[in-house]
């Protein structure tokens, strides 16, 4: 017991600030996800509700193939995908260089794709809730449309859409674990590098558990606050 | 003649090279999938009762089960389970399941059987609990026992519910089976990444992408039709036309002269 207390201690010889340095790059690469993927899931709702059937098409393949897609696979097209591209361009441009994207630029683009795809429906759905009276009575009162969007409809949309987009911010953080495969030092890899120094993967392994866990727990009180503040206008009933 | 028509949209030497080990690699995942899947049904069906129960100590150890498996990620418990329990060879050969954990098969099998029923005992809880009271009441009136209530009034009630659910988390599940190509298990994920660091091809991933595309539609499809099967009782009042299924539109379209 004393022996695990000091493996994952702060000290020298523990992993503890490893693991912290390693939670500290999971978040981020989270949050930086977050608004990309909420503001493409947004754009892809309104494509997806919009009268041109191009747009509605558009929308539905997009969707179609980034939830049909395991996450894995989108983060290595992704990565490898971008690289051979990006060479390719350089080459027609006459440079000749290798190019390594970086691993965080990969995890953003591609969990913004996922969260994107999966969002749209949450928004969808919360667009669906707001009554058409509405956008009228906003016009009625001469806000442009906006002042009606950000006044009006913004407001009402959060308080519908947060419950999935919870969800989505949930499945966001756990999905990030697989960044460690293209070797962004995440808890993941922090984990996998420990294990291989100390040769102890139970208790690593299950420390790495519960950081997630902790992350997801702390995820819950954020989104009960926001969820109350998104509601102190509205009277049940 | 098809072989020439496969030829403008995919590199028919690599076809050649590695198209059966595609095929393999879609057969190992829809293995992995549907073990695993039938068994974490099977076990979050136990754990949705359990969570129900009045029994304080199972609705805890079950609401415990379901927070710690559905709030880390499958990735961090398919690596407790290989490398974790895997590690401890000497606990295993004294029990003599030493032959279970020493395979990365079994291990990813029991990781995602884990990891689903956790997902699939919600769901079964939220189906349960749709079925109104009264259900329950008025077979207990007519004398039913509790285990032939369940069965027969209560349970088929909550598959309507659950259904859809299910389906979904099937999917998901088909999605996060890519990850057993972590544990060097070659699924369709596995033999993309091996047949990639032989050739450098990044078609193969495309060819990935695809398959995992129709195995998602065709579970979809699936499930459309289960779907229609459950609740055809509920659609009696309305008279509706009898709709051809998919697959004899399909092929009724395909071989109409003009169409």
């Amino acid at each position: 017991m004393q022996d695990i207390l000091s493996l994952l201690s702060f000290s020298d010889g523990g992993w503890g600030t490893a693991l912290a340095a390693g939670t500290l790059v999971t978040l981020s690469l989270a949050l930086t996800t977050l608004p990309v993927g909420l503001f493409l899931g947004l754009g892809v709702a309104l494509m997806a509700r919009s009268n041109s059937p191009r747009l509605r098409a558009i929308a539905t393949v997009f969707t179609t193939i980034f939830r049909g897609l395991p996450e894995l696979l989108t983060l290595l097209i992704v990565y490898y995908g971008g690289q051979i591209l990006i060479q390719r361009l350089m080459a027609a441009m006459g440079f000749e260089a290798q190019i390594q994207i970086n691993a965080f630029l990969a995890g953003v683009i591609a969990f913004g794709l996922v969260l994107a795809a999966f969002s749209s429906e949450v928004w969808v759905g919360a667009l669906n809730t707001i009554a058409r009276g509405q956008y009228e009575a906003a016009s009625a009162l001469g806000l442009t449309k906006w002042l009606s969007f950000r006044l009006v409809v913004f407001p009402q949309l959060m308080r519908a859409a947060l419950p999935g987009l919870s969800n989505n911010w949930l499945t966001l953080l756990k999905d990030t674990s697989l960044i460690s495969t293209i070797s962004l030092v995440d808890i993941m890899r922090q984990t996998n590098l420990a294990v291989g120094a100390t040769k102890q993967p139970m208790v690593f392994y299950l420390t790495a558990c519960f950081l997630y866990l902790i992350l997801s727990a702390g995820s819950g009180f954020a989104f009960a606050f926001l969820e109350r503040r998104a509601n102190r206008g509205h009277v049940r009933g | 003649m098809l072989r020439d028509l496969l030829g403008l949209v995919i590199n028919l030497d690599l076809l050649d090279r590695y198209g059966w080990r595609f095929l393999d690699g879609v057969v190992v995942t829809a293995q992995l999938v549907t073990i695993s899947f039938i068994l974490g049904g099977v076990l979050g069906l136990l754990l949705g009762l359990a969570r129900l129960s009045e029994n304080l100590a199972l609705r805890w150890f079950s609401g415990a089960y379901i927070y710690f498996f559905r709030g880390s990620p499958l990735l961090a418990q398919l690596f407790l389970l290989y490398y974790g329990l895997g590690s401890l060879r000497g606990f295993w050969t004294d029990v003599g399941l030493w032959w279970f954990f020493r395979e990365a098969w079994y291990c990813a099998l029991l990781a995602f059987t884990l990891n689903t029923a956790a997902y699939q005992a919600e769901i079964f809880r939220g189906g349960i609990q749709a079925v109104p009271r009264g259900q329950r009441e008025a077979a207990a009136a007519l004398g039913m026992h509790n285990a032939i209530i369940f069965a027969k009034v209560v349970f088929p009630q909550a598959m309507i519910v659950a259904l859809r659910p299910l389906g979904n988390e099937l999917i998901l599940m088909v999605k996060a089976s890519a990850i057993a190509s972590l544990v060097t298990i070659y699924d369709l994920m596995g033999v993309t990444k091996l047949a990639f660091s032989r050739s450098y091809n990044f078609e193969l991933y495309l060819w990935a992408a695809v398959l995992y595309l129709i195995i998602v539609e065709c579970i979809r499809r699936l499930w459309a039709v289960l779907e229609r099967r459950l609740t055809r009782h509920l659609k009696m009042g309305e008279s509706q036309p009898v709709q051809a299924g998919w697959l004899s539109r399909m092929t009724k379209s395909a071989l109409k002269p003009n169409a």
